[in-house]
């Protein structure tokens, strides 16, 4: 792999960036790999990456239907946080946090991750009383976060309506100053680049129809271009997780709806953090290009039309002129909607299956994109010793029979 | 836009007025005590997700306030049919089957 570098840039500069080399290989793909990762969104791709850099699996596949880093990852509003209440997922969201900071280094490949602080306003005395609940189970878990009052919100986010005259006033915040944005489709492409060049196989336009069983064990994956053996078979499959488990023989507790997002023209800069409300129930922030990235709630119905209803749409900008009423006659460029496996508990599932062999990281719901590095560090972990890594044991299929479920509902700030 | 027939009021109503409440046709255990971990779990959180044709519950929540049963295409968005609690769908994946296979001249 060519590193890139400032002294790359300028020597592609003599001879008109012509000669960029291909970022990544089209394999034929093998007969049989140690492990396929079925799914090449942000999630399968860092597992591929680190199943061959830190677990020494290089006899890997990522086997997509489309192409890499269309789906979810295309489709999400890049927030990156780790403020969750519960013990499990804070643990977990943070793993993802502390590869985030080193991520660009370590891929070689800038992702654009900006620490640039995430808000999540309150609006109510339970919103504040839940607020510093959340922040202080944070702090007991290593997790920077700050609850700040009405005069300070207003301090740092200056177009945003802070007067008594709303109809939910704010109230107050928790800030987590380490939370941010980072670019979506370079992480797809940083991981993608990073796991080809450890011999990882991207094979696109590929769709796996079927797994193909010995004595009850998945030996490997039938496709629309013929069967690829794998000793392992990791399904990253995000909002098709549930049809995936319906090959498979199994059911899953997913529901997949869609979740839209928005983007207006691009605007001078005018928000500098990422401000959510549960409440009024939107999320906003604004891309280095200058567009404003807004989103909210997930559409009622089950569907997997990536696209979503006008009723939806008019909701979610009706709670950002709530908040801001400065962007009234702000144009929205263009919208858009994912696919997201919603479990019943607002947390993973990332756990063997009752296939054995078949392992399965899914039920990321609303907020994938931020454990990207974490998600796909531990599934890794879990794939190349066939055991499930410490962090994802608690993410169990088991637990929505056991009653030992891991609510994040509204607890962790999660907008749905 | 969805615009859904309600069949309490009789009469096609766009989507705002409505709600969905997932899937459908889920009969409760009739004794919950007796249930094992596994069923209940199952009865509580585990969902049929299908791409393709789904019944499922809606509620006519901005109207007549009560609720009934759609078939609807998880990808197309489509409604095939609405009708009233207890009543069995109109349209199924077998029905749809065998169709098709009426259309393309396959004879049973």
């Amino acid at each position: 792999m060519q590193r890139y570098s400032g002294f790359g840039l300028l020597k592609h500069s003599f001879s008109h960036h012509e000669n960029w080399q291909r970022m990544w290989r089209t394999p034929t793909p093998k007969p049989v790999y140690d492990v396929i990762i079925v799914g090449g969104g942000g999630h399968g791709l860092a597992t591929a990456y680190y199943l061959a850099k830190e677990f020494g699996v290089r006899n890997v596949a990522v086997i997509e239907k489309g192409w890499l880093g269309g789906g979810n990852t295309a489709r999400n509003t890049t927030i990156v946080r780790s403020n969750y209440l519960w013990d499990e997922s804070a643990q977990l969201y943070e793993h993802a946090m502390k590869l985030w900071e080193g991520l660009s280094q370590d891929l070689n490949y800038n992702v654009m991750f900006s620490q640039r602080g995430v808000f999540n306003l309150g609006h109510t005395l339970q919103d504040m009383r839940d607020i510093e609940r959340r922040v202080s189970a944070n702090r007991l878990n290593g997790i920077d976060g700050e609850v700040l009052n009405a005069k300070q919100v207003e301090e740092l986010i200056p177009y945003l309506d802070c007067s008594k005259n709303t109809r939910y006033p704010v109230m107050g915040a928790s800030l987590q100053r380490r939370g941010g944005v980072a670019r979506h489709d370079a992480v797809a492409w940083g991981y993608a680049r990073a796991a080809d060049a450890l011999g990882v196989d991207l094979i696109q336009q590929t769709e796996v129809i079927g797994f193909r069983k010995e004595n009850g064990a998945v030996i490997g994956v039938e496709t629309n271009r013929g069967f690829i053996g794998g000793k392992r078979v990791g399904v990253v499959t995000a909002g098709n997780s549930g049809h995936m488990a319906k090959l498979a023989g199994f059911r899953l507790p997913l529901e997949s709806h869609p979740l839209q997002a928005l983007v207006s023209e691009p605007i001078k800069p005018i928000i500098d953090s990422v401000i959510m409300s549960n409440q009024v129930h939107g999320y906003i922030s604004q891309s280095d290009k200058g567009d404003l990235v807004i989103g909210a709630g997930i559409d009622g119905y089950n569907g997997y039309g990536q696209r979503g209803s006008y009723p939806t749409i008019e909701h979610t900008l009706q709670a950002i002129v709530e908040m801001f009423p400065v962007l009234s006659r702000v144009r929205m460029n263009r919208q858009w909607g994912g696919i997201v496996d919603t479990t019943p508990d607002a947390c993973p599932i990332i756990a063997k299956t009752p296939v054995p062999n078949l392992f399965f990281n899914c039920g990321w719901g609303t907020g994938g994109f931020k454990a990207t590095p974490g998600s796909g560090h531990v599934f890794a972990a879990s794939l190349a010793k066939g055991e499930m890594h410490p962090l994802a044991k608690a993410f169990s299929i088991e637990r929505f029979h056991n009653g030992a479920l891991i609510d994040e509902h509204g607890a962790a700030g999660v907008a749905h | 836009m969805l615009h859904i027939f309600c069949p309490h009021c009789g009469e096609l109503r766009s989507e705002e007025e409505f709600h969905a409440k997932g899937q459908a046709h889920i009969p409760r255990p009739l004794d919950p005590n007796a249930c094992t971990d596994e069923e209940w779990g199952n009865y509580l959180f585990f969902r049929d997700n299908p791409r393709g044709l789904h019944h499922e519950l809606w509620i006519h929540a901005a109207g007549c306030r009560q609720y009934f049963n759609v078939t609807r295409h998880t990808v197309t968005y489509e409604i095939l049919e609405t009708y009233k609690i207890g009543e069995k769908p109109g349209v199924t994946e077998a029905s749809v089957a065998a169709k098709k296979a009426v259309a393309q001249g396959v004879t049973a």
